[in-house]
């Protein structure tokens, strides 16, 4: 895969860059995932990351808020640059880059000994927040951006577990809200999940990113297609393409995006 | 009009047909292995329902009030009780859960969080050696480096002593409980901005809560059970301690001294000590069990 031609991002988006890889390289034990990324996240836009199972796309998003590195034997070299600053770098607090850079997982995984609206501000309980009308506020006004809020205002004290596969995301998706990040990695949200509650979910991603800068794993192309500004397909650990999602979707530069686009691999 | 899909014809249709019937024999093996897995239930069994049957019929007639409140008395004198017996025992469990409790845990949580780690495996390893060891021997060593050097037998000597034989039981079952936690959780409160620290304490803790308390409940059990290291740590007294560095009686030395007296009213009361001790562990088993038995899911939990 070496000699494939790398597409950088360019084109008439004013928007800055929010979230940055520089030579990102990820390993399991003696297990390359990553070899080498380079992208650019810009603010207030979402970007997709797409490509076949085991392209690394899960790896990736795990690096730019550095949970991967909780994991056993798991080792990062290279740069995430937030704002002008490398995440990696030694005088970086790992809790606090977490704190500005918010995660949904692939599977929905509300605290279950929490009640609906414990889980929704759980980051700012757990942090140490007591005031109970800023812990309202914020339960309210996260929940309405998860769009849950009318579902669940009348059960707020009811266990999160007793929700919806999907209400259950959703509430995932408010709770890392509620710690007001600037960016947030959502790995494949929606895998999980039927039509109607995917909708949901995209839905609100549609109206978040007025707010903030979103970088959704998926492996779903319509979904790329629909939720996305910008694309980006992985394959084998290493960035193939990257641009606006419509020129990805339309025009794609690489035959290897060609292909997987067409549905004739992956 | 042709269809846009192919089905080949073999994927429509069942190649394979249903079994028609079991054989005779199968039928008689199943049956014979039904058998005998009963009988070994009813053999299991027997021991404890003889042993309690002959515990309750012998120590029944000595149970009243009076026998739980009152201070023991001298041979073939009637009344007398076992209440310091009783007291003292709860104190020593007390003074052992105390030590126990706290550092237990905090091994549990370390086997758990850093199971990865060589001297979590090691660590682990001898705390399963310390599990099965001898409890006289437990007792033996606080005996040499408390009750000797003290020239004192006493509650806290035998809480010490019991400590031992309970914290390896609350830190395994602990690091077991903990680690049946979903990573899930840790990641998603650690992706919150909590720190790990926080993230054991206030996540990973409050959902493995329920094995942490069988386990305390589990090993609280055992060292209420525990004879050898209590008598030789506390000894024993026929008076209510004035403090917890005096000789203390407990329920199981009083029951060896006075089963193996030569008098008729002791022998009976030690039939009754002993039935008051079954109690408390089925009390604190039933305990577990409704503990476990609870669904956590379902309650609500301030955090």
């Amino acid at each position: 895969m070496g000699e494939q031609k790398i597409s950088y991002y360019k084109n008439s988006d004013l928007s800055s860059v929010k979230l940055a890889t520089k030579d990102l390289k990820a390993r399991f034990g003696k297990l390359q995932v990553l070899k080498g990324i380079n992208l650019n996240f810009p603010e207030n836009r979402v970007t997709a990351i797409m490509g076949p199972s085991g392209c690394g796309k899960t790896t990736l998003i795990r690096c730019l808020n550095r949970i991967h590195e909780l994991t056993p034997g798991a080792k990062v070299e290279g740069e995430v640059i937030l704002d002008g600053v490398n995440i990696y770098s030694p005088q970086v607090d790992p809790v606090s880059i977490r704190r500005r850079i918010g995660m949904v997982f692939q599977k929905a995984n509300p605290f279950p000994t929490m009640s609906i609206y414990d889980n929704a501000v759980a980051g700012l309980k757990l942090a140490g927040v007591r005031n109970k009308e800023i812990l309202d506020n914020l339960a309210e006004k996260s929940l309405r951006m998860a769009f849950l809020w009318d579902e669940v205002k009348d059960i707020l004290k009811k266990p999160g577990t007793n929700l919806s596969g999907g209400q259950q995301q959703r509430l995932c998706i408010a709770r890392a809200l509620a710690v007001e990040p600037e960016i947030i990695l959502m790995d494949e949200p929606c895998s999980a999940l039927d039509p109607i509650a995917t909708a949901k979910i995209e839905e609100s991603i549609a109206s978040l990113k007025k707010e903030f800068t979103i970088v959704i794993v998926t492996h779903n192309l319509q979904q790329a297609a629909r939720v996305s500004d910008y694309t980006a397909f992985m394959y084998l650990g290493q960035l193939i393409e990257f641009g606006d999602t419509k020129d990805i979707f339309e025009y794609p530069n690489n035959s290897l995006t060609e292909k997987y686009i067409t549905g004739e691999f992956g | 009009m042709e269809p846009k899909l192919k089905l080949k014809k073999d994927m429509l249709t069942t190649e394979y047909s249903l079994p028609t019937g079991i054989s005779f024999w199968r039928k008689i093996v199943n049956k014979l292995m039904t058998v005998l897995v009963i009988i070994a239930v009813i053999l299991a069994i027997i021991p404890l329902i003889l042993i309690l049957g002959d515990v309750i019929i012998k120590g029944a007639p000595a149970l009243s009030i009076g026998f739980l409140t009152h201070l023991q008395k001298p041979p073939n004198v009637s009344g007398g009780g076992i209440a310091n017996a009783i007291v003292g025992t709860f104190t020593m469990v007390g003074i052992a859960a105390l030590i126990s409790v706290p550092i237990g845990i905090g091994a549990g949580v370390f086997f758990s969080e850093w199971s990865s780690s060589k001297i979590s495996t090691v660590s682990g390893f001898m705390n399963d050696v310390l599990t099965g060891f001898p409890s006289i021997v437990l007792g033996l060593f606080v005996f040499v480096i408390i009750v000797y050097p003290t020239k004192q037998f006493s509650a806290f000597a035998g809480g010490v002593a019991l400590s031992f034989v309970m914290l390896p039981i609350i830190a395994r079952t602990t690091g077991e409980s903990l680690k049946l936690v979903p990573t899930t959780l840790r990641e998603a409160s650690m992706a919150l901005g909590i720190p790990r620290w926080k993230t054991v304490l206030r996540v990973v803790i409050s959902n493995g809560k329920n094995g942490l308390l069988t386990g305390i409940l589990l090993s609280v059990a055992r060292a209420t059970g525990e004879t050898a290291p209590i008598l030789l740590t506390a000894s024993t007294s026929i008076y209510f301690a004035k403090s917890i560095f005096q000789p203390t009686a407990s329920l199981t030395v009083l029951i060896y001294n006075y089963a193996t007296s030569p008098y008729a009213s002791w022998q009976t009361q030690a039939w009754g000590a002993a039935l008051v001790l079954i109690l408390i562990m089925l009390g604190l088993n039933l305990l577990v069990k409704l503990t476990i038995g609870r669904n956590v899911a379902g309650k609500r939990m301030d955090i």
